[in-house]
């Protein structure tokens, strides 16, 4: 959140609110849970770090908002950093796998039912994203991030159809 | 399987189909029983060779079933002779097909205006049908296209709106993302939704994670069987910010 915080400032000094819009809209109906006072927790630590400077202007009496923010030097320079970075989330796999293995040797529970209940959350979470995307229009860069976050699924749904095929198999025959 | 009361449109009791003798005996779908709501959207999702798209043949009267029973609207279908089979297929059943199947000499008006005609309709009720459906689709702009014109996703759209100008029971689709991209199958699913909330019942049979989970109703199916039954759509939404983790 920090970096994404300092590269939406690189395009001009603005306050608080009106960065939490510009966020709200990249990411569309996704953006929903973020609460109101995360953009300035995040300027707030941002600038104790030095890599923001806050300004105040003489606002309306009506608009309690009057900080601007900017980004220092050593702002810039780690929003070039992050953007030359190419680290990517890894896919958080391990603890479900060991789960399996887990309850499969110690015959906790039927790893094929475990993977079941695991298959209808997806679904769950994939209709959401789904019909969060039909309602975006055409060409939305928030529709873009549903997508992606939809890939992934569609991804983590074939990775348990092979877990229930080789747990299936597997089950009444070696133990490891 | 779940209740098979009375407002079930479409329903199979032990329903089977087994290719092949002795050895090579192979039970393609073993003994189903299903009941399919009026007005619900249900997935049937499994992997190649599962039975799933020889279970809407047989629940489409496209192939007989070696037991059991196909009932469409409180009449059995699994018996009935191929002449009126045929016809029943035409007026109360749509079919949606991977491969569309359209006519590639007919425009996309004339391509949903034949069912009509085989079905007894006036020329020109076949017409104005046709044009009010893809005006539905939204494709009522591209009426005088062939097929090869089309996109993919305007090209299942037209077979859409051909499965409906019957105003058919059951709509059942095979695989009806399985020629389309991302973009094509989001029209698809749109449509689909709006066909839902219509009350219309869709039985659609896919592999596609995607349109399996616009579905109320969700069915795994291996081996000929069916290993899972979930309502999709009694469960809670979730807040869609926890999709993504934007934290601290």
């Amino acid at each position: 959140m920090q970096d994404v915080v300092l590269a939406m400032l690189a395009k001009e000094p603005t306050h608080g609110y009106h960065l939490r819009a510009r966020l709200r809209q990249a990411l569309g109906p996704l953006g929903e849970a973020m609460n109101a006072g995360q953009v300035y927790v995040t300027l707030a630590r941002l600038e104790k770090a030095g890599l923001v400077s806050c300004e105040r202007t003489d606002g309306l009496p009506d608009r309690p908002d009057r900080k601007v923010y900017s980004l220092t030097a050593a702002g810039q320079r780690r929003v070039a950093d992050w953007l030359a970075e190419v680290s990517w989330p890894k896919p958080d796999l391990a603890e479900f796998h060991l789960k399996l293995a887990a309850a499969a040797a110690a015959r906790l529970a039927d790893p094929v039912a475990l993977v079941g209940a695991q298959r209808r959350e997806l679904l769950r979470r994939l209709r959401d994203a789904q019909r969060a995307a039909m309602a975006e229009p055409d060409g939305s860069t928030a529709a873009l991030l549903l997508e992606g976050v939809m890939l992934r699924l569609q991804a983590d749904l074939r990775w348990l159809d092979a877990c229930e095929r080789t747990w299936s198999a597997g089950m009444n025959e070696s133990e490891g | 399987m779940n209740d098979i009361g009375n407002t079930a449109v479409l329903r199979a009791c032990g329903v089977s189909k087994e290719h092949g003798q002795g050895q090579s005996l192979v039970r393609a779908v073993d003994e189903l029983d299903l009941a399919v709501p009026t007005g619900e959207m249900l997935a049937v999702m499994g992997p190649s060779g599962c039975g799933k798209s020889t279970l809407l043949h047989l629940l489409g009267g496209l192939e007989r079933p070696t037991g059991g029973e196909v009932w469409l609207a409180g009449q059995r279908i699994d018996t009935m002779s191929e002449r009126a089979l045929a016809r029943l297929r035409r007026r109360s059943i749509g079919f949606v097909f991977q491969a569309f199947h359209l006519m590639e000499e007919l425009s996309a008006a004339e391509n949903v205006e034949l069912p009509a005609l085989l079905a007894g309709c006036s020329a020109r009720t076949a017409k104005r049908r046709a044009h009010e459906l893809l005006e539905r689709v939204g494709l009522a702009d591209r009426a005088r296209h062939l097929p090869p014109e089309l996109s993919g996703g305007q090209r299942q759209r037209v077979a859409i709106a051909r499965a409906l100008v019957n105003e058919p029971l059951v709509i059942l689709a095979d695989e009806p993302s399985g020629n389309l991209d991302t973009a094509a199958t989001l029209e698809v699913l749109r449509l689909f939704e709006e066909l839902r909330s219509a009350g219309q019942t869709l039985l659609i049979v896919t592999h596609d994670e995607r349109v399996a989970a616009t579905a109320d109703r969700l069915i795994s199916m291996r081996d000929g069987t069916f290993v899972d039954d979930t309502r999709l759509s009694d469960s809670a939404t979730m807040r869609l910010g926890d999709l993504i983790g934007l934290e601290d």
